[in-house]
């Protein structure tokens, strides 16, 4: 064995053994999160968080209104961004190209894509919800949009420029007009890596507090009208999780499972679905 | 002028073959990629129902000459032609030109298999939709005309629902040639076509090159001079964005006029 050989495998040992390491420090935190969050969260599962409301202190109760409200200040959320994101990716990736616009548009996404989301909760409660003068529902799935939209936009745009240009010029080449082409064949192309994009979307805005605590605020009642307040998982578990009451912090446990449940089941969708699309092509 | 050296040439070199009816006359025509000049003062003419190959080592031009024909280059902002290309006496650089239409009349088919993902039956549909208003029924003779054209029917009949994705490089390719077909250009372009497939595919798209020159104007491209040989009525020969010679293949290739050419054809050269 000459020295070289061996200092190289020194050297490739050393490697293995400090990637090894870190990877284990941040899967020994992301696990240490899921097991506290099941020790804590697991006993609290049970059917009456589908059909109660959030009680007040000291009684029982469930999430049931909480539940109602995240998925639907999302869902609307989604049906906001979802066009408005598919259509700006579109024009970034197959109009703008290198335009000034486009470059400005994709600056401000990426801006939009890391803005504390703090932020886009004041934001949209200066400029709707102290202009009517009241927390709904409605200006929670605005907020919750407002961060949907630039993740969408660059997943849309990404995925667009893995269309091969060939596949692009073929369907150019047989007289189709630009939007024929994007819509038949291009996004076509990459339909479920776009949808990967609107899931992790979802995903991301499920979780969110700060935009919500501006907009959405909370109510401790069933209330399926969007322009009132309206109760909602993450405000629930930062309201429940700050009290002094047991069965309030309990209820607080429950939902951040089964928020983080939800949200995993998502990427494991979304994961899979990309897969098809790597794998289609 | 240099265009009138080449089509005397061209007659000279083709004594035995009647006067050709030149389908697209390419005229003066200078090609630039940003500032760099990929085509340098071009002018001869692709005969009308003859096939007509360009040859060259590469980065000589032959695929953007192909390119220039139906302005695919037009996508790319930054690349332009200058001169003239007349397809049936009409300037097809000339702005205000329509692009969709011109395409829909010159038919391209490219190196690499590109089949949509679609089914089939929609992959040749999909062009036929965008300039012809047609029954289902018409539609379904429509794709079975043009999958026979492309020696594709016998294979593809029972599966005409699936992804033309799931097929084989060579059945793709000539999915591609079908669906080129379709929408029954005048003129079919074609970059390369084999040179992704097993010989055997090779050897039917050849088949088919002879068989639809009877119907369309043909233009291809190739890296293999006998595939050139083989197919083609009259060939290019080009270099570093020159056309160096041009003339019937047969000349071309036994009695060269030009060193140049004879160096690269006998392999001394590219």
């Amino acid at each position: 064995m000459t020295p070289l050989y061996r200092k190289r495998l020194i050297v490739n040992r050393f490697n293995l053994v400090m990637s090894l390491a870190t990877m284990g420090f941040g899967m020994t935190f992301l696990l240490w999160i899921l097991w506290v969050l099941f020790a804590n969260g697991f006993a609290a599962l049970s059917p009456t968080l589908f059909t109660q409301m959030t009680p007040a202190p000291g009684s029982a109760g469930g999430l049931a209104n909480a539940i109602y409200g995240s998925v639907t200040i999302v869902l609307v959320a989604t049906f906001i961004s979802t066009p408005i994101g598919i259509l700006a990716g579109i024009y970034l990736a197959e109009y703008g190209k290198d335009h000034w616009v486009a470059r400005v548009t994709r600056f401000i996404n990426d801006i939009l894509l890391s803005a504390p989301s703090i932020v886009i909760g004041l934001f949209v409660y200066t400029i709707y919800v102290a202009q009517v003068g009241h927390f709904s529902g409605w200006a929670g799935s605005c907020a919750l949009a407002l961060i949907a939209i630039p993740v969408v936009v660059r997943t849309t745009e990404d995925m667009l420029y893995l269309v091969p240009a060939s596949l692009r010029e073929a369907a150019v080449a047989l007289g189709a007009p630009m939007w024929k082409v994007i819509l038949k064949v291009t996004l076509r192309a990459v339909r479920s890596g776009v949808i990967t994009g609107v899931l992790l979307a979802v995903a991301r805005m499920s979780g969110e507090t700060a935009p919500l605590l501006f907009t959405a605020l909370n109510n401790q009642f069933w209330s399926a009208n969007m322009n009132a307040p309206m109760a909602n998982l993450p405000v629930v578990i930062f309201q429940f999780a700050m009290s002094p009451f047991e069965d309030w912090k309990s209820l607080a446990w429950a939902a951040a499972l089964l928020i983080t449940l939800t949200v995993l089941l998502i990427n494991i969708v979304a994961r899979t679905l990309f897969r098809q699309t790597a794998a289609g092509r | 002028m240099n265009f009138d050296s080449v089509a005397a040439r061209t007659e000279t070199a083709a004594p035995g073959l009647p006067p050709m009816a030149p389908k697209m006359s390419i005229r003066k025509l200078d090609f630039f990629y940003g500032n760099f000049q990929g085509l340098k003062d071009i002018n001869m003419d692709v005969a009308q129902r003859h096939v007509t190959a360009f040859i060259g080592p590469s980065g000589c031009g032959k695929s953007t000459l192909l390119r220039t024909l139906n302005r695919m280059y037009s996508l790319y902002p930054g690349q332009r032609a200058v001169g003239e290309i007349l397809l049936d006496g009409e300037n097809i650089l000339a702005p205000g030109v329509d692009i969709n239409m011109l395409r829909a009349k010159v038919g391209m088919v490219f190196q690499k298999p590109t089949p949509f993902p679609m089914s089939i039956y929609d992959n040749i549909a999909f062009g036929v939709s965008l300039y012809e208003q047609m029954s289902q029924r018409q539609m379904d003779e429509r794709v079975e005309w043009a999958l026979t054209k492309a020696a594709m029917w016998n294979e593809a009949k029972d599966k005409l629902k699936q992804s033309g994705m799931a097929l084989s490089g060579g059945q793709q390719q000539r999915l591609c040639i079908a669906r080129a077909v379709a929408v029954k250009p005048e003129v079919l372009l074609l970059d390369e076509p084999t040179s992704a497939l097993d010989p055997i595919s090779t050897a039917k798209i050849e088949e088919l090159i002879t068989e639809l020159k009877e119907d369309y104007t043909i233009a291809i491209v190739t890296h293999n001079m006998q595939q050139a040989a083989r197919v083609s009525d009259f060939t290019a020969y080009m270099y570093l964005g020159e056309l160096i010679e041009f003339g019937a293949t047969d000349e071309l290739f036994l009695k060269p006029k030009r060193k140049e050419t004879e160096d690269y054809i006998t392999g001394r050269f590219g």
